[in-house]
Formats: structure tokens, C-alpha cells, sequence
């Protein structure tokens, strides 16, 4: 997979668990330009081993000087978010994969409805700067907690005045999403991120009105999950490991020098798929992409953010 | 370069012929004795010096000559270049890729001059030297598409990825081999790839399209395609197939060295940043018989190759009425010795 290395060129606290980084490419050059939506994975070294966690970029994405990214800080993390709010300053270098998009705009929508809740504000900035430079008709419905975790609103405000709206939970504002799907024309594509009950919310109220699933989009990255140590045998491979409570089977299949494919590291392109052997345990899985029917077979597994209760599980890699 | 360049025709006397070194380079595709379908890809990645896989785009002798070609396909059938509204960013992606890759490959024949969003493009061997403002298509006299589509050799066709499939959305196609771009604009993926025989019971559509789904910005990919023409003919098109569909009778056992190709399309899948889409390039390269067993071993592979082609593989490539002919030309080359693996002329 081919990496971009980038320096750290800034960094801002936006609200009390959200700091903005602002990446330059390493050597000076250009970086690619992307399209709104699209996120990087950011590699980290923890104490000795590589974190791998995913970010939507968020600067514009003809902006081909620098790259922005929002890191909230988790309250259960692994030590990816916390290691970046504490341990990444200004000229820290990092490496971090080519754009990846997996929430894309559709462009023949004839008008964008853009649903966010809290830190799932991120892939729209970068959307809405496309959108505004293609003069497409948006509008950008951004909820979140409380006034201190608006992350970005005055930006937001500066730059798409009219197509804005918020709301504040704790000062008593209220999303009514079946109000506003009911009344988007014909031809509307919804798009949503931000907690898992707004998008459960959001994808049922938009099927139950009737809307096409190809006019409904939601990105929802899960964060690997802890869990308990467990034995892993790559058969390919011909490898044994141990997954450690704190690394993500993708992390330690890396970590024992194993190339394994991965797009999104948050349980949604099902890239990194692969195929289970064997298991003597439960597998936990976690990941949006496989069904309820794959999931309960239980001959594939996303190790990006699944994992297994077991003694020992075998995987074909 | 340049005083290399040929002028030579794909059409009507078909003057086109291979120099021993382009010879050399033919990207022969036949490792093997045996022909089996395979998607076969592989990263896009620099490839030996003076290779056709050397760079992203490959600019060869024909490049005048194919360049005019396209001219006048494009002259006589306007239907030959198409782009849906929606794919006008993916244009600009094209533009970009194109440009930056002749521009830094091939210093000496092309040139581009960034100042912000004033970019400065001269091509050389073309004599086209132009200035315009990157975004803003009023600023260059053709769609950017278009624009670059007839600077570059080969087919071009950008994909929108939407809706969990590709469409091909737009195309710049004029020397495809027997396949309709007015036929197949706005079609998703398994739709354009229905009448490919042996390959959907294998899956291998579902596993291509679940891979170029995932394709990476920064990574793109190749693969290899080959099939037969008669006469060194560009435009196989369905649409002109009046013109070129009877030479297949012409054929003799003496003009078998003269009149069949291989045609082998060195196919490419890039991401494309602003857009999103995927740009698919096919470029062709046309090698006689006479010329192709310049190199006995390659002479010798391809009469294998023929000998065991699967019988719905003769009929989708329409090699049917001259496949017989082409094997007894080519069996004077073989001895029937055990060849070793591998594409290399000698």
C-alpha cells in the first residue's frame, strides 16, 4: 500500500475533545487532491506498536498545500486518540495512506441533505467545499451537545450561511428528521454521520418515506474494541500469535510482519475480509459491512475491528 | 524522440509497420502454452526502461500517426467522444493525470507551467501550446476530456463509482476492439461485461468489481487483453463494421504474415482524486504475423496459444475464419520442444 509521509504543521484545540491537525507533506511537495468525504489512516507508534485509526479529512479538497483532520478524543481508547492528543506536536512526523473515500456525494443528486451529530461533522467539511464549488443545492443539519462541542460552527457559519442549521441538545434543540426527509423534493439524496441512534434513525426514517437506498448514504466507523487476549494462527502464514487485549486483530496480524489488505480499519468497505478456518470460541463481531446471516455463519470475519472469545482461532492468511 | 515519430496510417492502405526495437518491446502476453481467462492484474508500477510499462502512458512511434487516426475517427462519428454531465470533475482529473505524467516522463516532447490555477500546457510533436485556468472549462476551446483524450494514444473511458457498482459514464473511444461506446455509455458494470463468455459462472466479474471498488489513489493497476484484427486497423468499431468485417475473408495462406495482428491492449485502472471515478485506459498495440516471428519463440508460443484457444474464446474474439490459417502459418516455427514460462522474446 503506498503511504504519504507528512509533518505536523499545526495544531489547534477546537473544543474541549477535539484538536485539528493540519498535515504538510514531509519533502514539501503537493499532496493529492481528494474528494469530499474521503478519509486517510494515520499510523502511530504506541510504545512500540503501530496504531492504525482512520480520519476524514477535512480541509478543502483542492487544497493540495496541507491536509486537516479532527481527532476526538476517546473515552474508551486504545491509546491511538489519546497518544494523538498528547504525544503528536507541531513537526511531528507521521505516515498516513492516500485518500480513501467511502462516503462520496452522488453527483447527479439534485439536492444534498447533509445530517451530522457531534465529531460526525468531519467528512461533510470537506463535502461541503465540493458542493459549494459545484454550486450544488445542500443544506447541512449539524446536532451536537452543547455549545462547547460545536466543533467548527464558525467556520461552518462563515462559509454556508444559508444552508446551515444547528441544533443544541442541552439548550433544547431537537432534529425532527421525519419533518425534514418528508419534505425534500424528489431527486434528494440524504447523507448522515454521527452517532449510531441518529444513523439507525436517519436510515429508517428515510426507507420508511419511501426514499431509494441508492439516495441514502451514512458513514459509521466503529473503533476497535478491547477485548480479551486470544491465539491466532495465520494458515497461509504459516503463523502463530497471541492478539493482545488492546490491539485490533488487524493490528497484530501487521505486527507479526503479515501484509494484509485494509481500506477503512472501521468495519465498513470490507476490504480486509477474510476467511475463518477454524475457532473454538465466539466470534465478537463488530464491523457494519457483513450481514446478520454471514455474521451468524461465522466463516468471515473484519479483523480491522472484530475479534474472537476463544481459545484459538484460525484465519486463512 | 520526435525525429522517430512515423507517419504512417491505421486505415485504408495501412502503412502502419513496427521498427525492430518497437518490435522488441511488444507486450506479448502469452507466458504460457495455454490461454486461460484471468483477470491478471498487477500494480501499474514503473516498469523496465525503454518497456511499454516504463510510464503511466506509454508514447511510442505511432503517436503521430495514431493521434491523426484518431482525428479522423473522431471527425466522421462526433458519437465517439461522450461524457455525462455529472462527470465533469473526473474530466479535470484526466486533464490533470494526463498532463503532470507526459509532462514529467517525457520532458522533451511536452511541458506544463502551474501558476496556481493557471496552468501553461505545450505538446510539442503536436504543436498545440495553450493556456487556461484548471476548473473552468470556458477556458480551453473542448472538454478537457476531449481536449487531452486526443493527445494521448489509446481509449479512454472514466467510471463513476456510485450505488455499489462502476458506470462507465465517460469515453473517448476510438480503436476498440468490436465494442460500442454509444452502446455502452451509463451502463454499470455487469451490464457492459454480460457477453463475456467462461467468466460470470467463475465469479470472476464479482471478485474485479469488488477489487476496483477498493482501488487506491496512488496505486493504480494493469493487466493485458489481447485479441486479432486484420490489417493494422484502429477502429474495429461495431458502428463501421462494414469496413473492416469482410477483410476477415480476405485472408490467404499467403497473406497470413501480412494481413492478421495480434492486437494486445495494455489496459490501466487509476483513481482518480477530485472526482472519485476510476479512469480505465486501453492502449492497443498492432504486431503482424511476419513482424511477431521475428521472434521464433514467440512465434512458437502463439501457435500453441491458437492451437488449444477455448472454442467460446474463438467465437467472442471472432478469430473463427481465420484461426486455422494463422496456426498452419505459424506451425513452420515450431519444432514442438518444450518452451520455458515467461513472455520474453528470446
Amino acid at each position: 500500500m503506498s503511504l504519504l509521509r507528512v509533518r505536523v504543521a499545526d495544531v489547534q484545540q477546537i473544543t474541549p475533545l477535539i484538536k485539528q491537525f493540519t498535515l504538510v507533506a514531509a519533502d514539501g511537495t503537493e499532496l493529492p487532491s481528494f474528494s469530499g468525504g474521503s478519509h486517510i489512516v494515520v499510523a502511530m507508534n504506541v510504545e512500540g506498536r503501530i496504531h492504525r485509526n482512520p480520519y476524514s479529512l477535512m480541509s478543502a479538497p483542492e487544497d493540495r498545500h496541507a491536509y486537516k483532520i479532527a481527532v476526538r478524543l476517546q473515552e474508551k481508547s486504545r491509546g491511538g486518540s489519546v497518544h494523538m492528543h498528547t504525544a503528536v506536536n507541531v513537526g511531528a512526523v507521521l505516515d498516513i495512506t492516500y485518500p480513501v473515500n467511502l462516503f462520496a456525494l452522488d453527483r447527479r443528486a439534485r439536492k444534498h441533505i447533509l445530517i451530522a451529530g457531534g465529531v460526525g461533522i468531519t467528512p461533510f467539511m470537506s463535502q461541503i467545499a465540493d458542493l459549494q464549488r459545484m454550486a450544488a443545492n445542500y443544506e447541512l443539519h449539524y446536532a451536537y451537545r452543547a455549545h462547547k462541542h460545536g466543533a467548527f460552527t464558525e467556520f461552518i457559519k462563515s462559509t454556508s450561511a444559508d444552508q446551515a442549521h444547528f441544533y443544541v441538545e442541552n439548550e433544547g434543540g431537537v432534529l425532527d428528521i421525519r419533518a425534514l426527509l418528508a419534505k425534500q423534493p424528489l431527486g434528494t439524496h440524504v447523507y448522515v454521520c454521527g452517532p449510531n441512534s441518529m444513523v439507525v434513525s436517519v436510515l429508517a426514517t428515510a426507507r420508511d418515506l419511501g426514499w431509494p437506498d441508492r439516495h441514502i448514504h451514512s458513514e459509521q466507523f466503529a473503533a476497535p474494541p478491547a477485548g480479551e487476549p486470544f491465539r491466532l494462527k495465520l494458515a497461509k502464514s504459516n503463523i502463530e500469535l497471541v492478539v493482545p487485549a488492546e490491539l485490533s486483530m488487524l493490528e497484530a496480524i501487521e505486527a507479526a510482519g503479515v501484509d494484509a489488505p485494509y481500506l477503512c480499519r472501521g468495519g465498513a468497505c470490507g476490504r480486509c475480509e477474510l476467511d475463518v478456518i477454524s475457532n473454538d470460541g465466539v466470534i465478537m463481531h463488530h464491523d457494519h459491512y457483513l450481514s446478520d446471516a454471514e455474521k451468524a455463519a461465522g466463516k468471515k470475519i473484519m479483523p480491522c475491528v472484530s475479534r474472537a472469545r476463544c481459545d484459538l482461532l484460525e484465519l486463512n492468511i | 524522440m520526435t525525429a522517430a515519430f512515423k507517419q504512417q496510417t491505421f486505415r485504408d492502405d495501412y502503412t502502419y509497420q513496427n521498427s525492430p526495437q518497437a518490435i522488441k518491446r511488444f507486450p506479448f502476453p502469452f507466458g504460457e502454452d495455454q490461454y486461460m481467462y484471468s483477470v491478471n492484474i498487477e500494480p501499474h508500477t514503473k516498469g523496465a526502461t525503454g518497456s511499454v510499462n516504463e510510464f503511466a502512458f506509454d508514447i511510442d512511434e505511432h503517436y503521430l500517426s495514431e493521434c491523426e487516426d484518431k482525428r479522423k475517427t473522431l471527425a466522421l462519428d462526433p458519437g465517439r467522444y461522450q461524457a455525462l454531465p455529472h462527470m465533469m470533475d473526473a474530466q479535470w482529473d484526466f486533464l490533470e493525470l494526463t498532463m503532470e505524467s507526459l509532462a514529467a516522463d517525457y520532458p522533451k516532447l511536452f511541458s506544463l507551467v502551474k501558476n496556481g490555477k493557471h496552468w501553461e500546457w505545450e505538446n510539442k510533436p503536436l504543436g498545440i501550446k495553450t493556456a487556461f485556468i484548471f476548473g473552468d472549462a470556458t477556458t480551453l476551446h473542448m472538454q478537457p476530456f476531449e481536449f487531452m483524450g486526443r493527445q494521448v494514444q489509446g481509449d479512454f473511458v472514466l467510471l463513476d463509482q456510485r450505488e455499489g457498482t462502476l458506470f462507465a459514464d465517460a469515453g473517448f473511444i476510438t480503436s476498440q476492439a468490436d465494442w460500442s461506446l454509444a452502446f455502452n455509455v451509463g451502463m454499470a458494470w455487469h451490464e457492459w461485461h454480460g457477453p463475456v463468455p467462461q467468466v460470470t459462472k467463475l465469479g470472476v466479474m464479482d471478485r474485479a468489481l469488488k477489487y476496483l471498488m477498493s482501488l487506491q489513489l496512488g496505486s493504480p493497476v494493469r493487466r493485458l487483453n489481447w485479441t486479432m484484427t486484420i490489417n493494422p486497423r484502429l477502429d474495429t468499431s461495431p458502428e463501421n463494421y462494414p469496413l473492416w468485417g469482410g477483410d476477415r475473408n480476405k485472408v490467404t495462406p499467403d497473406n497470413v504474415g501480412e494481413l492478421v495482428h495480434l492486437r494486445v491492449e495494455l489496459q490501466g485502472l487509476f483513481r482518480l482524486p477530485r472526482s472519485n471515478g476510476i479512469l480505465f485506459s486501453i492502449r492497443c498495440y498492432l504486431i503482424s504475423m511476419d513482424e511477431l516471428s521475428t521472434y521464433t519463440r514467440w512465434a512458437k508460443r502463439f501457435h500453441r496459444v491458437l492451437k488449444s484457444l477455448h472454442p467460446d474464446l474463438v467465437e467472442y474474439k471472432g478469430l473463427t475464419k481465420f484461426r486455422q490459417m494463422t496456426i498452419d502459418w505459424l506451425s513452420r516455427f515450431d519444432d514442438g520442444a518444450p518452451l520455458e514460462s515467461g513472455t520474453h522474446p528470446e
